[in-house]
């Protein structure tokens, strides 16, 4: 054991270090503010199209800069900026002047009392939602939303084809999906209630979909977007009661540049279905292409450049 | 403060103790893979300390190995064991995740535990004519305990802690209202989980220092209490007193 003696400049070297700590305190600007880079008002042409943390996102956003950037317009890109809580004051300061969002997730995020839950009724009310100076343009057959999946073999041993046919399936039925599932609007306590199938919950969140493969669970909340789709054998149940919220891939833009965009961006929404959309990730996840290769082939088989 | 009180109405609501994830529920899966890890990790980490301890081999390999297995980031390190073990075996990821994240602090304990005993104990009571493995159970053992709990206090700590991350691959636990809450945007319910895993950390953290104090052998106390009752302290060995030590030590 020893005893250290502190010297004097110690003292003084030790309590500029703490006067330095505490005023870093004092300055008011949060570091976290800025999601990357900081986002600018773009120049007059100039189109600031960003995208969501998420692959799938990303694409559709390269989508829109190369058909915009067809059409003449400049356009700069900020992508991967990370979850609505990180990008929503961008857009809605008019830092970012487009951005590809989902209707149904979106609207939950901008008002939680929602109630509207098929494609038509919740773009409806999304666009009530928006504030002024953000418009909606159209929102294309593409989805992103959850589902009661089974696998293919499960579905037919039961002869299962929309999610009340669950209720006669004789087997009890557990659904995997992520923790926050079990307190949605449409989880399993709404399924019980709309259509009448007791459910079991695993919140096996990541790994959701191996559990549904190796038969952990019988039902899981794969998204409606997701690659697994095409690369397994796996089927979405109906959902005639429109339980589910719908949630279509939807083009949010500033509304003063919404005129100068919407033909081309629209075009684009018209010839996005589910399937072009599953498909488009498969070549990102199973084909690892980068989304401008993805984006520019899918614009020119589609025409639209 | 508005948040606070939010959180404490959210804890204190009836629901809490209904329904698969009730609040009792999540406090036994948490206490479960805390406790079950920690015993793993003790009985590797413990007769491992020990052996680098008594024989004074190996100390650097200890250093290094605990030094960097302290490092790693046991969440990723959950989800990649998830993978590679596949998604039927969760329960064993974790364990092992939590096993491999207590290890480091135990191994600490137990050697340093042995190594700050003064050697010439040791000495002495190999001259009195102790086998090898006398001196271990009777002399370094006792000696060695207040660290030993040290260490297990530690550990104890780090996996309460991160036993949160459980919920994030089914295995339920304190981190549950966590990992559901932040998706749902609900605060309350974050914060609420977040005080719980605090006080069962504090609760925890207090039971091991009682039990460090409690493990010092009676001669040590009172050989301390008696030489100078001003520096008595409870926080292990003091090597400057080498004869109440070594009186102590013999005198069991």
């Amino acid at each position: 054991m020893f005893t250290a003696r502190i010297k004097r400049s110690g003292l003084v070297i030790g309590a500029l270090a703490a006067a330095a700590l505490a005023l870093t305190a004092c300055g008011s600007a949060n570091p976290l503010d800025d999601a990357g880079e900081s986002a600018e008002p773009g120049t007059a042409d100039e189109i600031v199209i960003g995208s969501q943390a998420y692959y799938s996102n990303e694409i559709i956003a390269e989508i829109y800069a190369q058909a915009l950037e067809n059409a003449g317009h400049t356009v700069e890109r900020q992508f991967n900026i990370g979850q609505r809580d990180a990008y929503m004051p961008e857009i809605e300061s008019g830092a970012i002047d487009l951005f590809p969002e989902y209707t149904g997730n979106l609207l939950e995020f901008l008002d939680d009392s929602a109630t509207a839950t098929s494609s038509e009724d919740v773009f409806a009310a999304l666009q009530e939602a928006l504030p002024d100076n953000l418009t909606a343009l159209d929102y294309a057959e593409a989805s992103d939303q959850d589902t009661y999946t089974v696998t293919k073999a499960f579905a037919a041993e039961h002869s299962l084809t929309s999610i009340g046919d669950l209720a006669k399936a004789g087997v009890p039925v557990t659904i995997g999906a992520a923790p926050e599932f079990e307190q949605r609007p449409y989880g399993p306590a709404a399924a019980k209630e709309i259509y009448g199938v007791d459910l079991g919950f695993s919140a096996t969140g990541p790994t959701t979909l191996d559990a549904l493969l190796e038969g952990a669970v019988q039902v899981a909340d794969i998204y409606s977007a997701d690659p697994a789709f095409k690369t397994e054998d796996i089927v979405a149940l109906e959902d005639p009661e429109n339980m589910i919220l719908a949630s279509n891939v939807v083009p949010i833009v500033g509304s003063d540049i919404a005129d100068s965009i919407a033909d081309v961006i629209n075009a684009i929404s018209a010839k996005l279905t589910v399937d072009q959309l599953v498909a488009l990730n498969v070549q990102s996840t199973v084909d690892q292409k980068s989304s401008a290769d993805i984006a520019k082939a899918w614009l020119t088989e589609n025409g639209l450049i | 403060m508005n948040l606070f009180t939010d959180a404490f109405a959210w804890l204190f609501s009836p629901e809490r103790f209904e329904g698969a994830y009730a609040l009792p529920t999540l406090f036994a899966q948490h206490l479960y893979f805390t406790a079950l890890s920690v015993i793993i990790a003790a009985l590797i980490g413990v007769p491992l300390g020990w052996l680098i301890g008594h024989t004074g081999r190996g100390r650097e390999f200890a250093v290094a190995v605990a030094g960097a297995a302290r490092a790693l980031p046991s969440f990723g390190l959950l989800i990649l064991l998830v993978l590679v073990m596949g998604v039927l075996r969760t329960p064993e990821a974790a364990v092992v995740t939590f096993v491999l994240l207590a290890i480091p602090s135990i191994l600490a304990g137990a050697y340093t535990g042995f190594e700050a005993i003064d050697r010439r104990t040791i000495d002495a009571a190999r001259a009195t004519g102790m086998t090898e493995w006398q001196i271990l159970w009777k002399v370094e053992v006792p000696l060695g305990l207040p660290l030993l709990i040290g260490g297990l206090r530690a550990a104890v700590l780090q996996v309460v802690a991160t036993v949160t991350i459980a919920a994030y691959v089914n295995l339920g636990g304190l981190g549950w209202p966590i990992i559901q809450g932040i998706p749902l945007r609900r605060f309350d319910q974050v914060l609420g989980g977040a005080i719980l895993v605090a006080l069962l950390a504090l609760v925890l953290d207090l039971l091991f220092a009682a039990a460090q104090r409690a493990a010092v052998p009676h001669g040590l106390r009172a050989a301390r209490s008696e030489r100078d009752p001003a520096s008595r302290n409870s926080s292990g060995q003091n090597s400057t007193d080498q004869k109440p030590a070594a009186e102590a030590a013999l005198s069991k």
